[in-house]
């Protein structure tokens, strides 16, 4: 793969090929799919049928006579295991609501795990699992979370918390408003649906007493945390292994009822365990996410500035909660003003439980949703005030002379803190690129002559780069090939590739030979995995600071080596040599690793090995900004639409790869035009989900998703790190919603028409019909 | 998602084919052809077929040829073969527009023509074109064959007049003469999805009134029919929005419309509505 000439390849900012293509598109990957171990069991888990009710009997005896049934088993095989405990830590005022690996005394949505049948193959475990019998006494079945309350237990309601941030005086805010407008809007029920459904296996080394799971994604080191903890066993004696992951999108990679059965199995039935998720139990036994229904008002000043917001909402959380705890809650009312000023602020969120699917976390949780609403709101505030929407938005935009913007709002134990960011600037330059004028004019033409043309934006802030710490490791071999360990994560965005150019920037080497390692807990004592757009920031920040410690050591004992001083030296395709003379004395940095291996004489009293280990802490999240514009088309008659051009506008302070960041942003858009158009789990008044296949879960296609245009600018790099680097991973969706429900509201001609996601013909032609259209 | 056990059979005639359906359909054999229904939907389990009889090596089952004015389509010709015009004329041209619309790309390499239609899903593409233009069903059993009329064959949802014993051995859809003129249309949410509804129509001109009508919808109804209703709105008119509207109406205020959990009656009757109309635009165009 050398080039013919010496030049080295993945600086930072250059678009290099990706490191992980080859083998996933020779098909050479290893999936959790494609791993198997001598003797493994496969586990099929028998869900309930019923919403909600009480579990009267289970009775397992015909699938135990199945040949090939190893056991069966049900949450009194294992009433010693505790329920799922979240990521961040035991939380009590939470705990009761959290989900047993089987369900105990109650089942609270279709899918729940019931039993879990183990046995020689695939065919014979689903075989034995259709004979288990459960008898349910159904219970009083809640689908909507603005409905009442119920009982949870004897010991609580389903308002299993309520989460409220704000600042300033609503009260007295509103009564002196010049103009109050308010709406009713609400985000269905969807869900990041990577192509790859979960699976994991659980092995157990009895000889070594080391418990491992495969097809570990995501948070491997937290998992193996959150393991341990409901084990009871030492972390050294838990590993977690992430091996190619078919996407991710938050879903992915959280520990699971079934993550936990096949741990356990392994351990209790000496054997390796296998599960593989089919796509039917995915869309009802992975996590769900967005369901909020927003009733938000402004208090609008007579020029326009919104002087307070007040929201309050209901979150659907689903059957228990999970892993993530409260965290959509938090993020949701932390990032809800965006990046407008909003001097009075309040939000309340009622965090409750229904009968459906548990919810979690979804590529841009929080910002998704609370960027809907917002930008709903504000092309409301828009029509009351009777002001243009860009003009409206850039009244309330936070100035770059008051940046950095400190907010008394919390975001994952975070106060706010906007990073510099010239908002009004990007937007200036987002509408000269797509030339808003004359697009205006042009789509005014359109209407005039009986089409329903529309454009629309959607303006945000993103936040990325969740602290406090990471580390990362760098090893040189005395062939010169560098290893890089890190506690990231790869669900596919790239990482190792990132990771690689970062590392090459320092070490003077071409990224190609860098292998990065990631996901594997015994590899590294402490990982944030990959969540939050936090991977290229913060471990990459750590990749970055251990490059360079390895790079002065290296110089250090070339310096040495070569009798002169380091400053002097610099490293071009991994070999060192003078900056003044780069034809004169070198030494590659294989032959200065073998220096410095413990027994060589050259040494000197350097620690051992040309290594590293650096750690980064970061004060605040970083947080990078943009706009998205659509323009959209609407039938009149059949209520479709069609997006005619779609525009992204993102700083991200300074770019590593931009082709991967361009395929992040618009991998994010296809999922959030599936959000504003197409995705929603529906349920029956039962319980019964009714979008379990992908022909009811309408995931959008090549053909439904458009092309965007992207500006990608450079012009804040973060203060929070050295490298500038802000986040790239959800800015792609976050804007997606409210930009096409902007653009059909224009379109149409009838402000606020779209109060609801998606919006399915039906659902758009009910619109048109009402307003006569 | 997987399937139940069950057996497997792979004649090579069709004597044996049928010989083998007679002996185990009354344990729910079935045939298995593209299997791009089927297939699935044992993997869910809510087929669970004891005994799948394999009729992709079966000979002579791959005819698709003019015969006695009718386009023959045997039980083994794929989706696929109708991109390029099956057959000279007017017929070709409107199965290869058609086609494009069957799901995907590599379904339709797999699936089979006649498994569509013995499926007989509503919102089927094929089962709405058998029935517009009156093709008739040749059912083979061990005791002969027999010619359903597409009026006849499509009783309703997944339903047909197949006898558990018969296999679909072929379809024939008669030639359609060089004066008709056709039109297509239909609406999903998505590129390749089931239909919420469509439309096919064909008609002719005579003396610059249109005879012959035919006006087909599928996706909307239970099963897909010919809606005389607009057929007679359309009858000796003159080609042009009034008629078109007339039998757009017509059309979509005869029809019984499915319900389902994302698609209401009243959509899918101004749905209907529309595409008739676009349809008809479509021929006139």
């Amino acid at each position: 793969m050398a080039t013919a000439t010496n030049r080295m390849l993945g600086h930072l900012g250059d678009s290099v090929e990706r490191l992980e293509d080859p083998p996933l598109v020779t098909g050479k990957g290893r999936f959790v799919g494609d791993i198997n171990f001598p003797d493994q069991l496969h586990m099929r888990i028998v869900r309930s049928d019923h919403a909600h009710g009480k579990i009267i009997s289970i009775d397992t005896s015909a699938a135990e006579a199945v040949p090939g049934v190893v056991a069966v088993w049900t949450t009194e095989d294992i009433d010693d295991v505790p329920p799922i405990d979240f990521r961040e830590g035991s939380d009590p005022t939470l705990a009761l609501f959290r989900q047993y690996p089987l369900a105990r005394e109650l089942v609270r949505y279709v899918g729940d795990p019931v039993a879990a049948v183990f046995a020689e193959d695939p065919y014979t475990a689903e075989d034995a699992a259709e004979l288990v019998v459960i008898e349910i006494e159904p219970l009083p079945v809640l689908i909507n979370a603005d409905d009442t309350p119920q009982d949870f237990k004897g010991q609580a309601t389903t308002e299993a918390a309520i989460v409220e941030q704000g600042y300033g005086d609503i009260d007295t805010t509103f009564a002196n408003a010049f103009k109050v407008v308010e709406i009713d809007v609400k985000v269905s029920r969807h869900t990041g649906v990577p192509m790859e459904c979960r699976g994991a296996i659980g092995r157990y080394d009895e000889a070594r007493d080391v418990l491992e799971m495969y097809g570990a994604a995501k948070v491997p080191h937290r998992n193996r945390d959150t393991l341990c903890r409901m084990l009871n066993r030492p972390a050294s004696g838990v590993h977690l292994f992430e091996g190619h992951t078919g996407g991710g999108f938050g879903i992915r990679g959280e520990l699971y009822p079934e993550d936990v059965l096949v741990c356990v199995a392994a351990m209790r039935l000496h054997r390796p365990v296998k599960w593989i998720e089919d796509r039917r139990e995915h869309l009802m036994a992975a996590n769900h996410s967005r369901q909020q229904r927003h009733i938000i008002r402004a208090a609008v000043a007579e020029d326009g500035e919104v002087v307070g917001l007040d929201d309050e909402l209901y979150l659907d959380q689903g059957g228990y909660i999970r892993t993530h705890g409260t965290r959509v809650a938090n993020m949701t009312t932390g990032t809800l003003p965006g990046p407008y000023r909003f001097p009075v602020y309040r939000s309340i969120c009622h965090f409750r439980l229904t009968n459906k699917t548990p919810a979690a976390t979804y590529r841009s949780p929080g910002r998704c949703e609370s960027t809907f609403v917002r930008e709903r709101l504000m092309d409301a505030v828009a029509v009351a005030m009777d002001m243009d929407p860009i003009a409206i938005r850039r009244r309330n935009l936070i100035s770059l002379e008051e940046m950095p913007y400190g907010r008394a709002l919390d975001v994952l134990g975070d106060s706010v803190e906007h990073d510099p960011g010239d908002y009004a600037g990007l937007l200036d330059q987002g509408l000269a690129q797509i030339g808003w004028d004359d697009l205006q004019k042009t789509l005014a033409e359109r209407r005039a002559n009986g089409e329903m043309v529309g454009a629309g934006i959607s303006m945000f802030f993103e936040k990325s780069g969740l602290g406090p710490s990471d580390g990362a490791k760098i090893f040189v071999d005395n062939e010169g090939f560098i290893e890089v360990v890190t506690g990231g994560a790869s669900i596919g965005q790239g990482f190792e590739t990132a990771m690689a150019q970062i590392a090459a920037e320092d070490l003077g080497t071409d990224y190609r030979r860098i292998r990065v390692v990631h996901g594997q807990t015994n590899r590294i004592d402490y990982g944030v995995g990959a969540h939050a757009s936090r991977a290229t920031v913060l471990t990459g920040t750590a990749v970055s600071l251990t490059a360079q410690a390895v790079r002065a050591k290296a110089l250090d004992m070339a310096a040495e080596l070569l009798q002169t001083s380091a400053e002097s030296l610099t490293i071009t395709d991994g070999v060192v040599h003078s900056k003044d003379n780069p034809a004169g004395p070198s030494l590659t940095l294989g032959e200065i690793a073998e220096a410095l291996i413990p027994t060589s004489k050259l040494r000197g009293d350097r620690e051992p090995y040309l290594k590293g280990e650096e750690w980064f802490h970061i004060d605040h999240q970083t947080y990078p900004y943009g706009h998205h514009i659509a323009v959209v088309k609407v039938d009149p008659d059949t209520g479709g639409v069609e997006i005619e051009k779609y525009f992204i506008a993102y700083d991200i302070g300074r770019s590593i790869n931009p082709m991967m960041i361009e395929g992040q942003l618009v991998g994010g858009l296809a999922q959030g035009v599936g959000g504003a158009l197409f995705e929603e789990f529906t349920y029956s008044e039962a319980g019964d989900p009714q979008a379990v296949t992908f022909a009811d879960y309408l995931m959008p296609t090549l053909q439904e998703i458009p092309n965007p245009e992207i500006l990608l600018t450079e012009d804040f790099p973060s203060i929070r790190t050295p490298l500038g680097i802000k986040g790239a991973g959800e800015a792609g969706i976050t804007g997606a919603a409210g930009a096409i429900a902007s653009a059909i509201d224009n379109a149409i001609g009838i402000p606020g028409a779209v109060t609801e996601t998606p919006v399915s013909p039906q659902r758009l032609k009910k619109i048109l019909r009402k307003h006569g259209k | 998602m997987k399937p139940a056990a069950f057996e497997y059979h792979a004649p090579t005639t069709i004597d044996e084919a049928v010989a083998l359906l007679a002996e185990h359909a009354p344990n729910d054999g079935r045939i298995l052809a593209g299997g791009q229904s089927l297939v699935p939907t044992m993997a869910f389990r809510l087929a669970r077929p004891t005994h799948l009889i394999d009729i992709n090596n079966v000979a002579k089952l791959d005819k698709l040829a003019i015969e006695d004015g009718a386009l023959c389509i045997g039980a083994t010709v794929r989706h696929a073969q109708f991109h390029t015009p099956a057959c000279d004329g007017i017929l070709g041209h409107l199965l290869t527009n058609v086609v494009s619309n069957i799901a995907h790309y590599p379904i339709r390499q797999r699936g089979t023509f006649c498994g569509s239609i013995a499926h007989s899903d509503p919102a089927s593409e094929w089962c709405m074109v058998a029935a517009t233009l009156d093709a008739t069903m040749v059912a083979q059993s061990v005791s002969g064959e027999r010619h359903i009329a597409a009026a006849e064959f499509f009783e309703t949802v997944m339903t047909t007049s197949l006898n558990e014993d018969e296999l679909l051995r072929e379809v024939r859809i008669p030639v359609l003469s060089d004066d008709t003129v056709y039109g297509f249309q239909e609406f999903n949410r998505r590129a390749g999805d089931f239909a919420i509804s469509m439309s096919l129509v064909t008609y002719r001109l005579e003396a610059g009134k249109i005879v012959d009508p035919h006006v087909g919808v599928g996706g909307a109804e239970d099963r897909p029919r010919r809606i005389t209703e607009a057929e007679a709105a359309l009858a000796g008119q003159s080609p042009g929005d009034d008629a078109f509207r007339a039998a757009a109406e017509a059309a979509a205020a005869a029809i019984d419309p499915m319900e389902d959990h994302a698609t209401n009656a009243q959509y899918r009757r101004d749905l209907t509505a529309t595409l008739v109309r676009r349809a008809l635009e479509n021929a006139a165009s």
